[in-house]
């Protein structure tokens, strides 16, 4: 089974978000980066079924040279190989088109993705690649089981799940939950510095989508506190100064 | 030229969020001077459908084959395209929902539009058509320009009023050809918890952290929920522990929210829960620690021991309940 898993570089979670002072852009320096949290989830999921089903995990990335301490860090989580998209990401629509074609043309029996990436928080890369291909997706897998050429998945929808059925080949986006975290372990760490990386250049793609500026939420005004024992009027104080209840 | 709106029920009803897009649709269709259509798949009733009319869809297209009665995003997608398609519309909209996040991408593909996920106002279209949406976990916010001539924008619940515009809704019949391979998926089972409420659409959310000592402590919690007619939710280590679903999990790596009211009990504030709740309208914080970063962030904040303030602000709901009815 070949199992592809698509990842992102992205803001580490601690990390701080700044913009340059026109606020458009993001400031990188001294900002580390990181897996993107689901697609570990995901790659961690791949990792486990490449062991059951004698298979193999191939990494892509669509990004610049910055992004390949990432890859390697994927690589170590165990993935057998990885594939760089060398452009810089311009939004969803241009990342699905690099792995639409890449996947065109090196076939794949399962695609797995982060349900989101912790940057753009889109979860457009994963559906769209699905329709660029012809494929289903099920974006809110909770879980996942392959028997034979047949997966069954939960899903999770508004207030509980559902229980899904899909034939390989598939998309599906991972979340927590799915998988057990893989910690990197030192012959890991090591075996990922000498497995192939393949760099591809990207296709051309029309522009939808521009960038205008970035923009913070406003802060909030100072906390009011109340006693312990005013805990009480809570409720009655919000309905009064805010009028939301 | 048209705005098309499409409405999701659950098991035939419509929920609030379906009247908030429409309101929000509505809007959109105001602004920019052009004729609102509201589109419906699945098995709804008539009254239902007519409901749709008090948030000024005056044209209501219900897409019924019995083939669309279980959600299918691939097919859903297909329906709402070739909406669009009919109707002329230059913009679609849904409801960023677990179901709308797995048809909107798809149908921007279809219709080679630009995609606007997760916007939470109003376009700017004064000269282009510049989008507001969250970015960053919930830390940011990005300004987007959708450059192609049809757009397609999911929207945050809880991010528009619904506002009552009655017309009446002429009911319409719609049945396009839908491929046999959008039927790829079978739904083989749905379970959907009765009388809890959805985490990503709640007004009111009750959340607590590792300050609750243990899974068994979750009764007081649930308790002030439902007197509040609330959603529960939970911090990451809590999850990670197993005290609760991942699905109740709100932060950076679980779900953004922005409920109304945010009651954050027992959790401390780290930045990555911040993130994904940031965008709430008031929060209220019970820690004990008063330092615990979270006050920062809040609105309201009571140092206090849970076990101590929780049972006060579940006499307190029952008091406001009271007192609204």
């Amino acid at each position: 089974m070949k199992i592809l898993v698509c990842i992102s570089s992205v803001p580490d979670t601690t990390a701080k978000i700044n913009f340059t002072p026109d606020n458009k852009e993001f400031v990188a320096a001294g900002v580390t980066f990181i897996l993107n949290p689901y697609d570990e989830v995901a790659l961690s999921k791949a990792v486990d079924l490449a062991a059951q089903h004698n298979g193999t995990v191939t990494v892509i990335n669509v990004g610049d040279a910055t992004t390949e301490p990432v890859i390697r860090k994927a690589l170590a989580i165990g993935a057998n190989d990885a594939v760089r998209v060398n452009a810089v990401a311009r939004d969803s629509f241009f990342v699905a088109k690099q792995i639409s074609d890449y996947v065109s043309k090196n076939p794949f029996d399962l695609i797995l993705c982060g349900r989101e990436s912790s940057d753009h928080n889109g979860s457009s890369v994963p559906v769209m690649l699905a329709e660029l291909l012809g494929m289903p997706c099920v974006l809110f897998a909770k879980s996942l089981t392959i028997d034979g050429t047949t997966a069954t998945l939960d899903s999770e929808i508004e207030g509980g799940k559902e229980v899904l059925s899909v034939s390989l080949p598939f998309v599906a986006g991972g979340s927590e939950g799915m998988a057990e975290w893989k910690i990197p372990n030192m012959r890991g760490i090591m075996s990922a510095r000498t497995k192939p990386l393949t760099v591809v250049e990207a296709v051309e793609v029309a522009q939808k989508t521009r960038l205008v500026s970035f923009d913070k939420p406003a802060t909030r005004s100072a906390v009011k506190m109340i006693a312990v024992d005013d805990a009480g009027k809570l409720f009655e104080m919000i309905r009064e100064e805010k009028k939301i209840i | 030229m048209s705005v098309l709106v499409y409405i999701e029920n659950a098991d035939g009803k419509f929920r609030k969020s379906a009247f908030e897009i429409i309101s929000y649709a509505a809007a959109i269709a105001q602004q920019i001077n052009k004729p609102l259509v509201a589109l419906s798949i699945g098995k709804v009733g008539a009254d239902e459908l007519a409901k749709a009319g008090q948030y000024g869809a005056a044209k209501v297209l219900n897409a019924d084959a019995d083939q669309l009665s279980k959600s299918n995003p691939q097919a859903y997608a297909s329906v709402i395209a070739a909406a669009a398609k009919a109707e002329n519309a230059e913009v679609v909209v849904m409801s960023a929902s677990y179901n709308g996040k797995s048809v909107a991408p798809r149908v921007a593909v279809k219709l080679d539009a630009s995609l606007g996920e997760n916007v939470i106002s109003l376009p700017d279209t004064s000269s282009s058509f510049i989008v507001k949406k969250g970015a960053y976990s919930g830390k940011a916010y990005a300004m987007v320009e959708l450059l192609a001539p049809v757009k397609v924008l999911s929207m945050m619940p809880n991010s528009f009023k619904v506002v009552p515009n009655a017309v009446t809704a002429a009911v319409s019949s719609f049945q396009p050809a839908i491929d046999s391979k959008d039927f790829a998926v079978t739904v083989k089972e749905t379970v959907r918890a009765s009388g809890t409420i959805s985490l990503p659409e709640a007004e009111l959310v009750v959340s607590a952290g590792r300050g609750m000592k243990g899974p068994e402590n979750w009764g007081m919690i649930e308790e002030l929920a439902n007197l509040l007619g609330a959603a529960t939710a939970c911090s990451k280590p809590v999850s990670d522990a197993g005290w609760r679903p991942h699905s109740e999990h709100v932060g950076q790596t679980g779900i953004a929210i922005s409920p109304n009211l945010y009651l954050a009990v027992g959790i401390s504030g780290a930045i990555q829960h911040l993130a994904g709740v940031s965008s709430s309208k008031v929060i209220v914080v019970v820690n004990k620690d008063p330092e615990a970063p979270f006050f920062k962030a809040a609105d309201y904040g009571i140092v206090g021991d849970a076990f101590e303030v929780v049972p006060k602000l579940i006499e307190a709901a029952k008091a406001f309940k009271a007192s609204q009815n």
